[in-house]
């Protein structure tokens, strides 16, 4: 059938993962640049890339909640938190300043990150079965403030603000994935690492909102009434959907400050939250690709706009001028979101579609 | 004849919305194979009957018993899950979703697996969501959807819209089917195509029904029977011709027929 790529013989063809030539082709090509990128720029791209993957897996779980299942949550913050200080305990130094239990090996914190978060998820989420829309949002907001106050008095878990503790420790058979080899670079490896997990957690996401359960969730969203008239448990749906976001949470948590090193207790505020809500709008709610792109253009947004008062030279690069490069994020942030709220609210997803289609018909497109 | 249990038995249900009496003393019984219609001007409480069938509403007084199930209390859900299915007088379908997506939504509890095999979609996942998307095809298929399947709902025009969402419950493979209003706001073209599609799903199917309908041409040629409602309460129940010679009903609801369309009915 190679003259009709959408033409389908079966419905297990239908239904495959890449089910069309052009997207197993473009997706190919994708993989083989992002695995050829830590032989072609430097290191400290490499660390910032693979702190993006890790927002993407984050931003992943976000979308499952509030992108799928229709619940707006402002507490990502606070199960990032609890699948970093999971991860950082378990695999941290036990002679150490802070409590750490010496369990190094990657796979088991960070399963263990994620099942404690969403352990927390499944204790927060009935009240999401009680409250909607604003209400939910504001008191997942309020488990933010909460995890943010717990956290800076815990000093012996968390090192206290503007001290911090160690991030968790990477290793894999042995290997340290944060150290230089004989290879490859500390941030060789942890891009390589963070990127095979994205790959995974955005397989796993993908398998899971085009099932059964997926399906449920988008109807929870769309139509409760609908939802509950032919058979789905709106109940159990959103404890679901909470469990399996807060999961997420804690696994990018868990591996988020690992290419930093360290973390402060004042990283899990209101602030972090909005930046993974500007993600998964930003890069389209409701898809797992717009969420990966939204969590990368907001984790290199900051390395850009500080290249700018190079070029604008009334901006300025440190926090004395009048208008500074930290100002600047902020109102981007802003203006971006209502940008991309108003023009397209299915983010660059939608911006994404659209170039494919005009391709897609070329050349009759216009 | 053989003694068969109804599919549903509705007893002397009362539903009141503070100060609103919306069902009063309603009670019918509905046949395996039986297309049971209830008719009765806006605002009659005919949409309120159907709410408190599928666990919407939970009624003050009355029993409802479905196959021999009380379903007084029984949430929605579950109400679904033994074999009941429904469509709204004001669509409600998942409009950003596709047909088939929607139609698959009516399988829900065909399948059982967990988010645990979706996440790895391979063996019960896959087996399960290609043993549905087939039965979704013969949905497609007998309402002759094939050329809408991959277009977001919302999308559609108004009747292909009733049409998915008729499909929605069929896929459920239900044992009673309740239909609100499935012709109201189509075109004379469009109402005959549902009038064949309901006419199809009793002979080929057997599924037992209940319909709420204002065209009383409509329901006067399909119903087994007809329970006319005014006020929350029923005045009469009988075959189409009986209920079409009461007096109480031409006044009830013909009269009312007569004023608003003008004199015609
Ligand atoms: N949720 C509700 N809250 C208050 N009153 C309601 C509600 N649902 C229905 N009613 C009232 O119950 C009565 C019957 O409504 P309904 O069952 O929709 O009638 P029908 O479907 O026969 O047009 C109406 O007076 C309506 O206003
Ligand atoms: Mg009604």
């Amino acid at each position: 059938m190679r003259g009709r790529p959408e033409l389908y013989t079966s419905y297990a063809q239908d239904m495959a993962f890449l089910n069309t030539r052009p997207k197993r082709v473009s997706t190919g090509a994708l993989l083989v640049v992002a695995l050829l990128l830590p032989f072609m720029i430097t290191d400290d791209l490499l660390q910032l890339l693979a702190t993006g993957y890790v927002a993407a897996i984050g931003a992943i779980g976000l979308n499952i909640v509030t992108g799928y299942a229709g619940q707006v949550s402002l507490g990502h913050a606070f199960f990032l938190a609890i699948g970093a200080y999971t991860g950082a305990a378990l695999s941290g130094d036990p002679d150490g300043r802070v409590i750490g239990f010496g369990v190094t090996s990657l796979p088991v914190w960070v399963l263990a990150s994620g099942l404690v978060a969403a352990l927390a998820g499944v204790i927060v989420a009935p009240l999401a079965v009680r409250l909607r829309g604003l209400y939910l949002a504001i008191v997942t907001l309020g488990l933010v403030f909460l995890g943010d106050h717990v956290f800076r008095e815990w000093t012996e878990l968390t090192g206290g603000p503007g001290v911090g503790r160690p991030a968790a420790v990477p290793e894999l058979l042995g290997v340290r994935l944060d150290k230089d080899g004989a290879f490859l670079t500390g941030a060789q490896k942890l891009y390589l690492v963070m990127f095979v997990l994205l790959v995974i957690f955005g397989v796993l996401a993908r398998n899971l909102v085009r099932s059964r359960v997926g399906r449920a969730f988008a109807a929870v969203r769309d139509r409760d009434l609908a939802a509950s008239v032919i058979g789905v448990d709106l109940t159990k749906y959103k404890v679901l959907a909470f469990a399996i976001s807060s999961f997420y949470a804690g696994v990018a948590g868990a591996l988020l400050f690992v290419p930093n090193g360290f973390f402060d207790p004042g990283s899990f505020s209101l602030l972090l939250s909005v930046q993974y809500i500007a993600m998964v709008l930003i890069g389209g709610a409701g898809t797992i690709s717009g969420a990966i792109m939204g969590a990368l253009f907001i984790t290199l947004l900051p390395r850009i706009t500080r290249e700018l008062p190079a070029v604008l030279p009334f901006i300025s690069g440190d926090a004395t001028g009048t208008f500074t490069v930290f100002q600047l994020e902020a109102v981007l942030y802003g203006v971006l979101l209502i940008v991309f709220l108003i023009v397209e609210p299915r983010g660059l997803f939608g911006i994404w579609v659209r170039v494919r289609n005009y391709w897609r018909t070329w050349p009759f497109s216009y | 004849m053989a003694v068969v249990n109804p599919v549903l038995e509705v007893d002397a249900i009362r539903l009141a919305f503070d100060g609103v009496v919306a069902v009063d003393g309603v009670s019918f019984t509905v046949e395996p194979g039986e297309l049971f219609a209830i008719i009765g001007p806006n605002g009659a409480g005919k949409t309120s009957i159907f709410n408190v069938l599928s666990g919407v509403y939970r009624p003050q007084q009355g029993s409802v018993r479905f196959h021999d199930q009380d379903l007084i209390g029984m949430r929605p859900h579950r109400i679904a899950a033994l074999g009941m299915a429904r469509t709204f007088q004001n669509i409600e379908l998942f409009s950003h979703l596709t047909v088939v997506d929607n139609l698959m939504l009516g399988r829900h509890n065909h399948m059982r697996y967990g988010a645990l095999s979706a996440f790895a979609w391979i063996g019960r996942a896959r087996r399960e969501e290609l043993a549905n998307r087939s039965a979704v095809e013969d949905v497609i298929d007998f309402l002759e959807l094939e050329q809408w399947r991959r277009f977001p709902v919302g999308l559609l025009p108004y009747g292909v819209q009733k049409r998915v969402e008729l499909g929605r419950a069929l896929a459920m493979e239900p044992r009673l089917l309740l239909l609100d209003e499935p012709v109201a706001g189509m075109n004379v073209e469009e109402t005959e195509d549902m009038a064949r599609f309901v006419l199809d799903i009793r002979e080929e199917l057997g599924v037992a029904m209940v319909m709420v309908e204002h065209d009383m041409g409509l329901v006067m040629d399909l119903a087994d029977r007809v329970m006319v409602m005014d006020f929350g309460k029923p005045i009469r129940t009988g075959t189409p011709r009986e209920v079409q010679e009461d007096p109480d009903v031409i006044r009830a609801y013909l009269g009312e027929q007569h004023r608003t369309a003008g004199g015609v009915a």
